[in-house]
């Protein structure tokens, strides 16, 4: 075999080092495809959100909608959300949308139409559906009120509330309840007919109710955030087949 | 025409090329040759000697930069937690007093992956493409992005380290970025996803400064230690395509590095401290084909051979104000 000058030597060192230097770099980008094709982030999307793969490629990473959210409801995500790094979610239980803005803010603020600009009406955003998904704890299906705090003294989430002030949010925390009977998930939605109580027999004197979603129900998960049973009673169904425009 | 595309050529990883016998100017001959004789030889010599002997730290550009790094940066900061509103966003795209921006790299990789564009998006990055092609496209680099200036302070550690003889670099290809550049390009539009976003150290400092730390901060810290130990400006130099994309932009800005055949010594200092050397080739000696030449495409105006210079052979022009500027 011929022998290679040291300069031939260094060229082939140099060309192996670039080769494996790139290829360390396309894998590393690559290992975000993990967390998304194995769905490790379930995530609840901003209002107007896209489909999830549709959303994940049109988000430009920016947080603007983070910026402009009057209750700090959006987050970003973090790298071990793959490609789904620096995309908008909402933690629903810690702070949910409280979809009290007239014109959904983020959506305005979006500079790609990842929240979609295709929306006329608040009304037609389906970020989700809510679920009753622990019904045996639920107080109001027990005959139960509530009396105080909904989430407790510390609880940092903020809601609009309609008897307070329109425009600015305030503490859960600073405004007690006192309901014979508990119907806080049906008190706080912002969505006309979106959640009632059922009675749950035909006997009047039976005190039981049963929230029931109905189908204008956007998701935005207020009725999660309200709950004031640990762990909650109702959460977000979502990225299900169907998000913006489409009926879950 | 030819320098235009050699310096496109070049950008892209070519090596530069010893301009041929009919290349240079008559002026610029004139000058080698003159250079060239004993006499003169001999007081350059000297001189070197003479400005080795009493060297003079020049940082006035350097600092010019960061404090332009810092405020951009911190703007976006002050902004955001102070509700100022007046740039919202982080450095992928943003709202500069309402008006859209959006980086040229990231809304690249949201159109290929989304294959759709919206017209907030064409403004930002018509915006953009604009503002960076007037001062010098590669100026983002130098002047903007806050992975810019920690890989500064990291080869000034790596340079520190290499003098006493604990680590060495190892250079790549320089080709590895443009093959890097189409990679990203077909993944984002095959996969459907932004896919380089995912290791851009510019949008996760740029987030992570603006909506506080994460695990992806790690990321760049292994970046940083490669550049450290292993690499001299590992992702500036080799793999970064919004460098890239910022060097076609600002091939033609009128914001420039003039070099001047007459003033210069050809010591290589500005070689030696320059991120991307091949774009002042010309100042090796024997090198220039003409005796003004303007630094080209891959340039990130970050004024350090400015700085080093210490004859200005080598300065901050702007074209076509027939050198008022």
């Amino acid at each position: 075999m011929k022998k290679l000058s040291k300069r031939q030597r260094d060229q082939r060192r140099t060309l192996l080092l670039s080769f494996l230097a790139g290829g360390a770099a396309v894998g590393a980008s690559l290992l975000g495809y993990v967390p998304v094709l194995r769905d490790f982030a379930h995530r609840l999307r901003p209002p107007g959100a896209l489909k999830e793969k549709l959303f994940l490629s049109s988000c430009i990473k920016c947080g603007q909608c983070v910026q402009v959210c009057p209750v700090e409801a959006i987050v970003l995500a973090d790298m071990s959300d793959g490609f789904g790094m620096g995309v908008p979610y909402i933690d629903a239980r810690k702070q949910a949308c409280d979809f009290a803005c007239d014109t959904p803010q983020c959506i305005l603020a979006c500079p790609t139409g990842a929240l979609s600009h295709d929306i006329n009406k608040k009304e037609e955003v389906r970020m989700g559906v809510a679920r009753l998904v622990r019904p045996d704890a639920c107080l109001a299906r027990q005959g139960k009120g509530f009396k105080g705090l909904a989430r407790g003294a510390d609880f940092p989430g903020l809601h609009r509330y309609m008897d307070v002030d329109r425009w600015s949010p305030i503490k859960i925390a600073d405004y007690p309840y006192d309901l014979e009977s508990c119907d806080l998930c049906v008190r706080e939605c912002p969505i006309k007919d979106a959640i009632s109580m059922q009675p749950m027999s035909d006997d009047p004197d039976d005190k039981r109710r049963t929230p029931v979603v109905h189908d204008p129900c956007v998701g935005c998960g207020m009725c999660e955030m309200i709950c004031p049973v640990e762990p909650t009673c109702i959460t977000m169904e979502h990225n299900e087949p169907g998000m913006q425009g489409e009926r879950i | 025409m030819k320098r235009f595309l050699d310096s496109f050529r070049i950008m892209l990883g070519g090596e530069p090329r010893r301009p041929g016998k009919d290349d240079f100017t008559p002026e610029a001959r004139e000058l080698h040759a003159y250079k060239r004789r004993p006499e003169v030889a001999k007081k350059r010599i000297a001189m070197i000697r003479e400005e080795q002997e009493n060297p003079v730290l020049v940082i006035k550009w350097r600092v010019r930069r960061w404090i332009s790094i810092i405020i951009i940066n911190l703007l976006f900061v002050v902004s955001f937690w102070y509700d100022v509103q007046l740039i919202e966003g982080a450095l992928t795209a943003s709202r500069v007093v309402g008006f859209h921006m959006a980086d040229v790299n990231a809304a690249l990789q949201v159109v290929l992956a989304y294959k759709v564009l919206v017209l907030n998006l064409l403004i930002g990055i018509v915006t953009v493409t604009i503002m960076w092609w007037i001062v010098g496209g590669r100026s983002f680099c130098a002047w903007c992005c806050p992975y810019h200036l920690l890989a500064e302070f990291a080869e000034e550690l790596h340079l520190w380290l290499a003098k006493k003889g604990l680590v060495k670099d190892h250079p790549l290809h320089r080709g590895t970025r443009s093959v890097l550049y189409v990679i990203f390009v077909l993944l984002a539009l095959v996969t459907g996803y932004t896919v380089f976003e995912t290791i851009s150290p510019v949008g996760i400092l740029s987030r992570a400064l603006i909506y506080g730390a994460g695990v992806s901060l790690l990321w760049v810290a292994v970046l940083l230690l490669i550049e450290i130990f292993y690499t001299r400006r590992f992702w500036c130099r080799y793999i970064c395509p919004i460098g890239l994309t910022y060097g076609f932009v600002g091939k033609t800005s009128p914001v420039v590095v003039q070099y001047n055949l007459n003033h210069c010594l050809h010591e290589g200092k500005c070689i030696d401290v320059c991120l991307v050397p091949h774009v002042i080739d010309m100042t090796r000696k024997g090198r220039a084909d003409d005796v003004i030449i303007n630094v080209s495409a891959d340039c990130t105006r970050c004024g350090r051979c400015v700085e080093e210079c210490p004859t200005g052979a080598l300065t901050f022009k702007i074209r076509g104000t027939g050198g008022l500027l």
